[in-house]
């Protein structure tokens, strides 16, 4: 029974304590906090009012509330779905092909010895690319006018490719270009969360796996990867979540010819082009949604571990 | 790990493929910048002629008067968002490694969440808003939404750093007869300001890689070298500026390719912490 008369004097002391240290604690994190929820939260919840409008900057009079008269428009054309399909397929294309790239990379990273530094300093270089700057050297080095591509093609083919092969004429090779692109520039980032992943297993046991008689797969497959599961599922949202929005890439090279839209191609047309504010705060909305959608499937079904290692 | 020379050669053999791939645009960029205005359109990789042409167009010339005030624009707003991130993310990022308050998970969450988030749906409430206040086309109108892309950065990539600093020898300094300031300023700062400065130079580079918000809220004035880049046009209607958006793109690339293998290790702590703990 003596414990019940002392614990609430002392539960009451932890919480004075505990009450100045939050204090203090929100006083320091609490402008950053503010700051970063006012760009983010007070933009998205004006595009949700904005979105329930038929509004155009150019005439402004003829603003008219339509609720969900927008999004109907949007998941009723066509031009939404190849969009989203195009997005999907980067997505799905880009992380797929990083995963194995990057894995490779980080594994030569981590075992190579001699030119170390050198690779690693190399590796780095995409990161410190502007996408632009990348957008523009693959776009150059695949048209038919200055680029290289076709030459060495048609070379490696012993003339079989065609020189005047435009990649820019239709649907896939452009979306090819597009992807290659965005392959070269994010590798890098990719293959640095797979090493940081890398150099946390126990080496020990790999050393054991490999006396016991197992081949490099079997060490693969049984050891390394079940060992760094989580870095390789966080590596992996990172990256899906910053191809779904991709942008740069698709805009310098087609502007969305030949059916290669992606979301936020679509969202600047209808906003900046056509200054369609109505129906652009409509699709951002939608976008944002995607995001959230996909996050939660990683979140929940692959059961990512965010804040792992930190409290 | 023990390896023989066999192993270590053909590790090295396969290294050669990636590194290839790896400078191939690089490579390209500089060919194109450097290839005379007659060789542009000759489908060679390697340049058959060098001139500075381009150069001159992009620095003195014709295309000086598009490149150089987006330079400078780019600069500036880089430095502002970033100067304001680092400030706010060092005060928010001490409280989240030092002190025990609820709710400090929940920030790092947001934080992530913010950077998750589809720069462009920020877009067009944006573009509405900041042509009736006044902001489309400024500095500040850059800067503003460049902190919902540098802010969780910061924060994130700080909180990791701060949790590795030992804080207990700001007390053993104490201990041994400094100040608190002494010891804040003689052993805590050496201490955090490595990871501060990384966290700076990533922050920057997003700032300064960012095209969505660059080409949607500027037209002229505050246009940034992306945007500028993707707007430039040649001489005339019929003339690729091939040359001059190489030899631009070559002059924005080399400070930030120098600046990322100067500090290359701790780049690759900063940006790999987010994700894995260590």
């Amino acid at each position: 029974m003596t414990t019940i008369t002392e614990r609430p004097s002392r539960r009451k002391a932890l919480t004075d304590r505990a009450r100045q240290e939050r204090a203090l604690g929100w006083k320091l994190a609490g402008p950053a906090f503010i700051v970063m929820l006012a760009v983010t939260a007070y933009p998205i919840l004006q595009a949700l009012w904005l979105s329930l409008f038929r509004l155009r900057l150019t005439d402004p009079d003829s603003r008219e509330f339509v609720f969900f008269g927008n999004y109907q428009v949007i998941f009723t054309d066509s031009l939404f779905y190849s969009a989203l399909l195009n997005t999907l397929i980067i997505t799905v294309v880009t992380v797929a092909v990083e995963l194995v790239l990057g894995f490779a990379i980080a594994m030569l990273m981590h075992r190579i010895v001699l030119p170390r530094r050198t690779l690693r300093t190399i590796v780095l270089i995409p990161y410190s690319i502007i996408t632009v700057v990348s957008a523009f050297a693959w776009l150059y080095a695949f048209r038919t006018d200055t680029g290289f591509v076709n030459e060495w093609l048609n070379t490696l083919t012993f003339g079989a490719w065609n020189t005047t092969f435009d990649w820019f004429g239709s649907w896939a090779p452009s979306m090819t270009v597009i992807i290659i692109s965005e392959i070269w520039k994010t590798t890098p980032f990719m293959s640095l969360l797979l090493l940081a992943g890398l150099a946390q297993i126990d080496g020990a046991m790999e050393e054991a796996a490999k006396v016991d008689g197992a081949t490099f797969w079997q060490r693969l497959f049984r050891v390394i990867l079940p060992n760094m599961k989580a870095a390789i599922m966080v590596a992996l949202l990172f990256r899906a979540l910053d191809a779904f929005r991709i942008f740069d890439n698709v805009f310098v090279m087609t502007r969305g010819a030949n059916n290669t839209e992606t979301l936020s191609t679509l969202a600047y047309k209808q906003t900046i082009d056509r200054v369609e504010i109505g129906m652009g705060s409509a699709l951002s909305v939608v976008l944002f949604l995607l995001v959230c959608v996909i996050a939660w499937i990683f979140v929940r079904g692959f059961n990512v571990d965010l804040a792992k290692g930190r409290n | 790990m023990e390896q023989n020379n066999k192993q270590k050669w053909s590790l090295a053999l396969v290294s050669l493929p990636v590194i290839i791939w790896t400078l191939i645009p690089v490579i390209w960029i500089f060919s194109l910048a450097v290839k005379p205005q007659a060789n542009q359109a000759d489908n060679n990789f390697w340049p058959r002629g060098f001139s500075l042409d381009n150069f001159e167009l992009i620095l003195f010339g014709g295309a000086s008067d598009l490149f150089l005030p987006a330079l400078l624009n780019s600069i500036i707003v880089g430095l502002i968002a970033t100067t304001i991130s680092v400030i706010l993310a060092t005060f928010c990022a001490y409280a989240i490694a030092r002190l025990n308050f609820s709710g400090k998970k929940m920030i790092l969450f947001v934080a992530l969440a913010v950077s998750f988030f589809p720069v462009i749906s920020l877009v067009t409430p944006l573009f509405d808003v900041w042509r009736s206040i006044g902001l489309f086309d400024t500095i500040p109108g850059l800067v503003i939404p460049y902190l919902s892309l540098t802010l969780p950065l910061s924060i994130w990539i700080l909180s990791a750093f701060f949790q590795q600093i030992p804080w207990e020898l700001e007390q053993a300094a104490q201990v041994d007869g400094a100040t608190s300031w002494q010891a804040f300023r003689k052993v805590i700062v050496p201490l955090a300001a490595p990871g501060v400065f990384t966290t700076g130079i990533i922050t920057f580079f997003t700032a300064w890689n960012d095209f969505v918000f660059a080409i949607s809220l500027t037209s002229e004035s505050a246009r940034t070298v992306p945007a500028a880049l993707a707007f430039f046009t040649g001489a005339s209607q019929f003339e690729q500026p091939t040359g001059a958006i190489s030899a631009a793109a070559v002059i924005v690339t080399i400070p930030v390719v120098i600046l990322v293998l100067l500090f290359q290790k701790r780049i690759v702590a900063g940006l790999t912490s987010g994700a894995v703990k260590g």
